[in-house]
């Protein structure tokens, strides 16, 4: 950086001189992060402009999942009853939409990113990673209050931490982030020369609620005669997300439930089949898969991020 | 003397896509129609400029100009060949581009400024300036949303030429700037290229690029047509008789609103 003595003058940047190169962007995650003012300000742009115009403004955020939780745990848990074979159904749900909801925030605002921003891919050259990023920061941040709600809820529920479960925790959300930023590059990079595979996130994500453990418990699964099919079986947990979810609730929901209706009383004796074998082992597995798919991605992503400008 | 910018046979090739649905698509290779087609926008093109110089860009519309910015801005990569430039790399080319109309001018000049490269200091530093300089008074703080376009342009505009940059380039219509403004951003141009920044100008208005540029390169249909001294250029297009022909006869002849022409 050069200081001016006369602020007025513009010096151009050129001490050392600089060497010729190609002017279009390197690119690349790491330049994302070499950039991250850039990056600060459009998660600010995105964020401030959500609660533009609203009087409670950040409190809606909290808001409307505190009225989803409470819908889960009166209608489904009290009305239907499920709270009496099921304990604390509500948090069992709550910890994997938690997952889930980041997931497919990030998964289908990141797909629209780079065509929303068109204006700026056109004409302005800068790292276009930077807005499928953006959108993973984005849907963290709106992902919080639910976090904030599931631990208040927990704790109510008689919640304490436990290291294999903060880890469990931090491990299911790190899967969910590096799957989601690695779909989010890719199908950011696709739709810029298909809008259909917006339509194809859409439908997509009606399934995400069914192909998880969200509504019926692992235990289900893995007890049920479909659990017993070993091919079934190792489909089912060969989705990364499944993992995620049922690392969530080894956080969150399998503490609360302990001694109740049937469950072990000690942390230590709940295994098969309330949880996978191995879960945590399992849980570092698929971060590094997804991990291999992040770099694959972002590969595709930059072969594509050359034809951006003309065809948006 | 050190190049600022190379540009060794460069070619960006365009596709033309008739159709876009599949039905469309389908009829249309039923009825053996072309379903898609390329042109070469820039075709195959090769100059050199020095750090300093100040090069005008001319050419009839869709003549490959604004493409040929693109390559060397680093938005667009060209097909074959190679553009190779040094140091950082400003411009009047997407004024506002990424301004987001629900915040206020003076996020969305952070925000504009951290998307030419400039870093949260520099911007602190340059504030003032940029303000001072697109002089839209108590509105800064309101959002751009509600701007005129001539005020939207305007912060636009200050906020490109007090970015930092070694290579400078212009393609933007001032059309909805107001006379002083226009002047402004002539003065402030061309204080840019005193400065000793290398500029890539393009511009329809014979005036301002012999007012701006020491040197011309024209484009015919992505071939580059003529490289050599500015009359010599405005001749070989034409324009040093057209430029007397074409202007409304209610403009009062004096040179200053030549080169203001409706296109700085
Ligand atoms: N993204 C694109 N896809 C297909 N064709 C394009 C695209 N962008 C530009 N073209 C075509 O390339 C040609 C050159 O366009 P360009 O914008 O470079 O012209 P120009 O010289 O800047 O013209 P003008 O004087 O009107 O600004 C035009 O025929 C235009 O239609
Ligand atoms: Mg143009």
């Amino acid at each position: 950086m050069t200081t001016h003595p006369d602020p007025v003058r513009i010096e151009p940047v050129l001490q050392p001189a600089p060497d010729l190169a190609p002017p279009f962007s390197k690119g690349g995650l790491i330049e994302v992060f070499r950039r991250r003012y850039l990056l600060k300000l459009l998660v600010q742009k995105e964020v401030r402009s959500r609660y533009q115009g609203s009087l409670l403004g950040v409190m809606w955020s909290y808001i409307q999942p505190m009225v989803r939780f409470c819908m889960y745990y009166f209608v489904i848990g009290l009305v239907l009853g499920l709270h009496k074979s099921f304990p604390n159904f509500a948090i069992h749900m709550f910890s994997a939409i938690v997952a889930m909801h980041f997931f497919t925030e990030t998964f289908s605002s990141g797909t629209r990113s780079v065509v929303k921003n068109k204006s700026i891919v056109r004409k302005m050259p800068m790292p276009r990673e930077m807005f499928p990023v953006a959108s993973v920061i984005v849907s963290a941040v709106n992902t919080f209050p639910q976090l904030a709600i599931l631990f208040v809820a927990s704790v109510v529920a008689g919640w304490r931490p436990d290291v294999v479960g903060v880890l469990a925790a931090f491990l299911g959300l790190a899967i969910v982030t590096v799957l989601g930023t690695a779909l989010a590059l890719l199908f950011a990079g696709l739709n810029v020369f298909f809008r259909d595979f917006q339509n194809i996130v859409s439908t997509f994500m009606v399934l995400t609620t069914w192909i998880v453990p969200m509504i019926y418990p692992f235990e289900k699964v893995a007890t049920s005669g479909l659990g017993h099919n070993h091919v079934f079986y190792s489909i089912y947990m060969s989705d990364p997300l499944t993992i995620a979810v049922v690392l969530m609730q080894r956080a969150f929901w399998i503490p609360t439930a302990l001694g109740k209706d049937g469950f072990p009383d000690q942390l230590g004796d709940v295994g098969f089949p309330y949880l996978p074998h191995n879960y945590m082992e399992l849980g570092l597995l698929m971060l590094g898969v997804s991990c291999i798919i992040l770099v694959l991605c972002q590969m595709v992503f930059r072969r594509l991020e050359g034809k951006f400008a003309e065809r948006l | 003397m050190t190049v600022s910018v190379q540009v060794e046979h460069a070619t960006k090739q365009f596709t033309l896509r008739y159709h876009r649905t599949i039905k469309q698509i389908t009829i249309a290779a039923m009825r053996r129609q072309k379903i898609s087609d390329t042109f070469k926008a820039v075709d195959d093109v090769s100059f050199t400029v020095q750090q300093g110089e100040s090069i005008g860009l001319m050419g009839l519309n869709g003549s490959g100009k604004s493409t040929l910015l693109k390559l060397v801005s680093g938005v667009m990569k060209p097909d074959s060949g190679s553009v190779l430039t040094r140091g950082r790399i400003a411009g009047l080319i997407a004024t506002g581009a990424g301004f987001h109309p629900q915040l206020s001018g003076r996020d969305n000049v952070y925000l504009n400024a951290a998307i030419l490269g400039m870093t949260e200091a520099e911007t602190k530093r340059k504030f003032d300036q940029i303000v001072d300089f697109a002089d839209i008074g108590r509105f800064l703080d309101t959002p751009v949303g509600h701007y005129s376009s001539g005020m939207f342009s305007r912060l636009g505009f200050a906020v490109a030429v007090h970015t930092e940059s070694d290579i400078f380039l212009v393609d933007e219509v001032l059309a909805v700037g107001d006379k002083p403004f226009k002047r402004k951003c002539m003065a402030r141009m061309q204080e840019i290229r005193d400065e000793g920044r290398t500029m890539l100008y393009v511009s329809h208005a014979a005036a301002s690029v012999r007012q701006m540029c020491d040197r011309v390169l024209v484009l015919e249909k992505g071939v580059l047509g003529f490289d050599g001294p500015v009359d010599e250029g405005i001749r070989y297009l034409h324009y040093d008789d057209a430029d007397t022909d074409e202007k409304p006869t209610d403009v009062v002849d004096d040179t200053e609103d030549e080169v203001l022409g409706a296109d700085v």
